[in-house]
């Protein structure tokens, strides 16, 4: 019996063995192959190729001074109803010669619901643009006297966007703007963390966009080191 | 009662009634005889359970019927829904307000939703009052979370698919609510979107996900759910004389010095 047992304990690797590491082996590999780009496929179009569409609003002399006009607007016309957004925008005259506006984003800070004006909106007024490429721009004025509230969970702004009260994070976002040969168009969107004075003079507190709900300022955009890419 | 009946004495099969019987089984026999189906069926329906087992113990059967319900009713749904911004609205009306029996068939996929759910909770708190969570049962109690959570989420991709001002605004929050989960949060928002913004992916990809990953992985746990309460069997209620942890009957309840610190034997037997 000793003999048998000393030669139980040589190392063997015998066929049977290799096949079946062959068989694991060349299954993960094939395994692999099939899902990694199917994966990929699943999760990466969420996050590259993000880009911001720029819009034209319309002539700039459209905009009435010191008054805030809501804008619906399609930001990608291929996209089509589904992209349509809402900005306020306030045309608030001139800051050294060259003209100024306060383009508020609609989008609620606190989980993203539509802000209203909370005031009267003069829908009798309604002006429709249409611009090149048969897109349509609505602008209806509106007397936000008591800023701006969400409709969802209670959140209210000032009418620069600041949050007054309820559960909204930071300010409303705002609009990256610029005039060409005469018309008012948006640029990207940006967050807003605080925004100190008012209209022309306005002190903006800028970030960089962030989703709503999430702190740009302080001790809890900590929580927030990075974010996807989206444009 | 002293006259016993006579047994009753067989009657001799005709020979076209054979016949007949053998015509029936033959296509049993040969799939029994081929897979062994028959057998596995027959097992799993006539498995031994206990005696005293209770009305609350068919919550997971009904939890199963709901679920098949919603499949059904989901796969001739997706016959007539089309999944894009432009249509989506429109087909759900077209199925509700034009097509014959749409209106019972979305009801029933749209308030089976909640009975699905509902049942579940009441399934999951019947097996935690009963104890049937306990040793040997832990793996089921996770298979069942993993259940209830995937059922949740069918819940939450299905409710944006009717893409009215509801169930868009809701998935808006439903969102955003997950991007504001710590570090990770804002990815996960924007996998969910498909992109930076909701567009027409975004409803694609709840729809897919809502009709194929989900239930997948729900058909899959629901199988390893079933084979491991077949193969462990039901648990007797607690108020059993056999419920998990009672003293053993034919054991000395009384004698084993720690008789004041257990609590009293099974009711019912020996006198408790």
């Amino acid at each position: 019996m000793p003999e048998a047992e000393s030669e139980e304990e040589i190392d063997r690797f015998p066929r049977s063995k290799f096949l079946e590491g062959a068989t694991l082996g060349l299954g993960g590999v094939i395994g692999g192959l099939v899902t990694v780009p199917v994966l990929g496929f699943a999760v990466a179009p969420a996050f590259l190729h993000q880009h911001t569409h720029n819009v034209d609003l319309g002539p700039i002399g459209d905009f009435t001074e010191g008054q805030f006009v809501v804008a619906t607007f399609m930001v990608d016309p291929a996209a089509g109803e589904v992209s349509r957004r809402t900005a306020y925008v306030r045309n608030n005259g001139l800051l050294k010669n060259l003209p100024s506006f306060t383009i508020l984003s609609n989008r609620c800070a606190h989980l993203g619901c539509p802000v209203q004006p909370n005031g009267p909106i003069f829908q009798d007024k309604e002006k429709i643009q249409k611009i090149k490429g048969g897109l349509e721009v609505r602008l209806i004025p509106t007397l936000p006297a008591g800023g701006f509230g969400c409709p969802c969970h209670g959140g209210q702004y000032d009418t620069e966007g600041n949050r007054t009260a309820g559960p909204p994070v930071r300010a409303l976002d705002r609009y990256e703007y610029s005039i060409r040969n005469g018309n008012l168009w948006l640029g990207k969107t940006y967050s807003v963390g605080k925004v100190k004075g008012q209209g022309a003079n306005a002190q903006i507190a800028k970030y960089p966009l962030a989703g709503p709900g999430e702190h740009v300022d302080g001790i809890e955009s900590w929580l927030y080191p990075v974010d996807p890419p989206h444009g | 009662m002293a006259v016993a009946t006579p047994p009753p004495t067989r009657k001799k099969k005709s020979a076209r009634r054979k016949q007949l019987e053998a015509m029936i089984l033959y296509p049993i026999d040969w799939l029994e005889e081929r897979s062994g189906l028959v057998g596995g069926i027959k097992y799993f329906l006539f498995r031994k359970v206990p005696g005293d087992t209770n009305w609350m113990q068919t919550l997971g059967s009904a939890t199963l019927t709901a679920f098949l319900v919603q499949t059904v009713t989901g796969v001739i749904l997706a016959m007539y829904y089309k999944p894009d911004p432009e249509n989506a609205y429109k087909s759900i009306q077209h199925i509700t307000n034009d097509l014959t029996l749409g209106w019972l068939v979305r009801g029933m996929h749209r308030w089976g939703a909640s009975v699905f759910i509902i049942l579940m909770f009441m399934h999951m708190g019947r097996v935690f009052l009963f104890g049937a969570y306990k040793y040997p049962r832990e793996l089921n109690w996770i298979v069942g979370v993993l259940l209830l959570a995937l059922g949740m989420l069918e819940g939450f991709t299905g409710y944006l698919l009717p893409w009215d001002q509801t169930a868009y605004w809701a998935t808006i929050v439903g969102i955003n609510l997950n991007g504001t989960a710590p570090i990770l949060g804002p990815f996960l928002s924007q996998f969910l979107r498909g992109g930076a913004e909701i567009g027409p992916d975004t409803i694609a990809r709840f729809y897919s996900l809502h009709m194929l990953l989900l239930p997948g992985g729900i058909m899959a746990l629901i199988g390893l759910h079933l084979y491991l309460v077949v193969r462990l069997g039901v648990t007797s209620p607690p108020w059993s004389p056999d419920a998990a942890g009672s003293e053993r009957v034919d054991a000395p309840a009384a004698t084993n010095g720690r008789s004041g610190l257990v609590r009293p034997g099974p009711r019912g037997r020996n006198g408790g």
